[in-house]
């Protein structure tokens, strides 16, 4: 199986990062920042993100199997219907992905698309399930494949939302379902990742704890208004206004959660957003 | 009920751009319940048409616009005025502008949007609980029906927007799966006790049709 598989599975400290594919056919820019996470295990490559249209996350992945990454592809179900999504798979099966991260996808209402038809004929357990049944040869209405896809299968897992036990069922019904590791949204508070891992932690699931480089106020004032799920609390607000250069502010508090991480988590995923390049540094211990 | 909201008028104004003269239809149930085709607004908009220089034929408000044989029943009624106009605007659900458009060769306008199947809170106040999935979840999630109330019509449990409890998509509204929970809180555990399999939309096909089966309405218990 994959590289970033076997060295979760061994137990080892676990770093992947993002790329989002380009708003267009030109995939320069996207290699030139994959050259930057050189350094990383796996590079999740996003679907739609935001729930705007972009280039297909498959062909981007396939871009960078061929250039020797590690991509994990994201699937969400929000733009297809269990046909189209497997199909795709086997698609990504015959191309050489091996990394899933199997998602719900943001509803369209965020994106650039508004006025589109918002799919979720799956949630991401069933996707999850439906991966399973591939795996072992049989598609999600019953019948036989010629030859079936091995994939490696993550799910997302949301630590600061709450109520946090139904959190946790979800998240039970993941692992029932195959997920091998989760990723998690940005966590800014210590307090959510303890308690988090606390129960999480029995799984014996790989947790990445999401970490999102906070490049200035207004950014993190847009995540609170804009992102669901993403909460950057007051004191770290605080922070990045009373500094003059609210940047390298951004990257000690990455610096701070990648800590906690080592300490707590099994990996870390790390979103940079354009700063690939102070990965190295938010990453010195 | 059926909730429709009117289309505005700037919109019907250009639907009606080439017709001079107007045969206008309300319909007694679910549109005059949500204020789009009743009395009232029939006639409101007879007098919008005739400020705007058309001429009304006449009208009619139908008790159930969606009752085929009833409304083409009543249409042959107002036969005349029907001939004299250029086109019939009809102010209620699709279902219903559809009865009529099956029984006239004249041209058939819809004035309102259909919106949803409603539950009514109070008077003006509509909240959609159920969309006729034909495949439904109800015993499972504690009467409270996912595929409907979460944005994304999920089956399993919250998406990771779900944030205090509420909904990503309106931030005004509880998360649909917090409400499962508690509900189910003091029954039995339904939905989270094991996986919810995908949905058979299968049982949704288009065009919908159903015919009761006669014996068994005739005989209920057996």
């Amino acid at each position: 199986m994959s590289f970033f598989s076997d060295k979760l599975q061994a137990g080892r400290f676990v770093i992947t990062a993002e790329i989002a594919p380009p708003k267009g056919t030109d995939v320069e820019a996207a290699l030139a920042t994959a050259e930057q996470l050189r350094i990383v295990d796996a590079i999740n490559v996003t679907d739609n993100q935001g729930a705007c249209m972009r280039m297909s996350p498959l062909a981007l992945s396939r871009l960078l199997v061929e250039q020797g990454y590690e991509p994990i592809l994201q699937v969400t179900c929000r733009d297809r219907n269990r046909m189209a999504l497997q199909s795709d798979l086997l698609g990504a099966s015959a191309l050489g992905i091996e990394n899933l991260l199997l998602l719900t996808g943001d509803h369209p209402r965020f994106g650039d698309h508004t006025a589109s038809r918002p799919v979720f004929d799956l949630d991401s357990v069933q996707l999850l399930k439906g991966v399973i049944g591939l795996q072992n040869g049989i598609d999600m209405a019953g019948n036989r494949l010629a030859s079936a896809p091995r994939f490696f299968t993550g799910a997302a897992a949301a630590p600061a939302a709450e109520p946090r036990q139904l959190v946790i069922r979800k998240i039970e019904k993941k692992i029932n379902c195959g997920a091998n590791f989760f990723q998690t949204q940005a966590v800014f508070h210590r307090p959510q990742v303890e308690s988090f891992m606390e129960t999480v932690g029995n799984y014996k699931v790989p947790v990445l704890l999401g970490v999102l480089l906070l490049k200035n106020t207004r950014m993190a004032q847009f995540l609170n208004a804009q992102i669901p799920g993403v909460q950057v609390p007051l004191n770290l607000l605080k922070r990045l206004e009373g500094v003059d250069d609210p940047l390298q502010e951004g990257v000690q508090i990455a610096r701070e959660m990648v800590s906690w991480a080592r300490e707590l988590c099994q990996g870390v995923h790390l979103m940079t957003f354009g700063r690939e390049d102070l990965i190295p540094q938010i990453l010195a211990e | 009920m059926i909730i429709s909201s009117p289309k505005d008028r700037q919109k019907l104004e250009h639907l009606l751009q080439n017709y001079r003269s107007v045969f206008l239809v309300g319909c007694g149930s679910c549109a005059t319940v949500c204020k789009v085709g009743g009395e009232e607004e029939v006639f409101a908009t007879q007098e919008w048409l005739e400020e705007g220089g058309r001429d009304v034929t006449g009208s009619m408000i139908l008790d159930e616009a969606c009752h085929i044989m009833r409304a083409a029943r009543e249409l042959r009624r107002f036969r005349d005025q029907v001939e004299e106009a250029d086109v019939l605007l009809v102010l209620s659900c699709g279902a219903g502008a559809q009865s009529i458009s099956d029984c006239t060769d004249k041209p058939v306008l819809t004035g309102v949007d259909p919106l949803f199947l409603g539950n009514v809170r109070r008077f003006g106040q509509y909240e959609e609980k159920c969309s006729l999935c034909g495949d439904c979840i109800l015993n499972e999630t504690g009467g409270i029906c996912p595929v409907t109330t979460c944005a994304k019509g999920l089956l399993n449990g919250p998406c990771g927007g779900m944030e205090d409890g509420h909904c990503e998509v309106d931030h005004e509204q509880e998360c649909a799966w917090v409400r499962i929970y508690h509900r189910l809180e003091n029954q039995t555990q339904g939905v989270f006790s094991h996986i919810v399999e995908p949905k058979d939309w299968s049982r949704k096909f288009k065009p919908g049709k159903h015919l009761l089966d006669r014996k068994s309405f005739a005989e209920p218990h057996k």
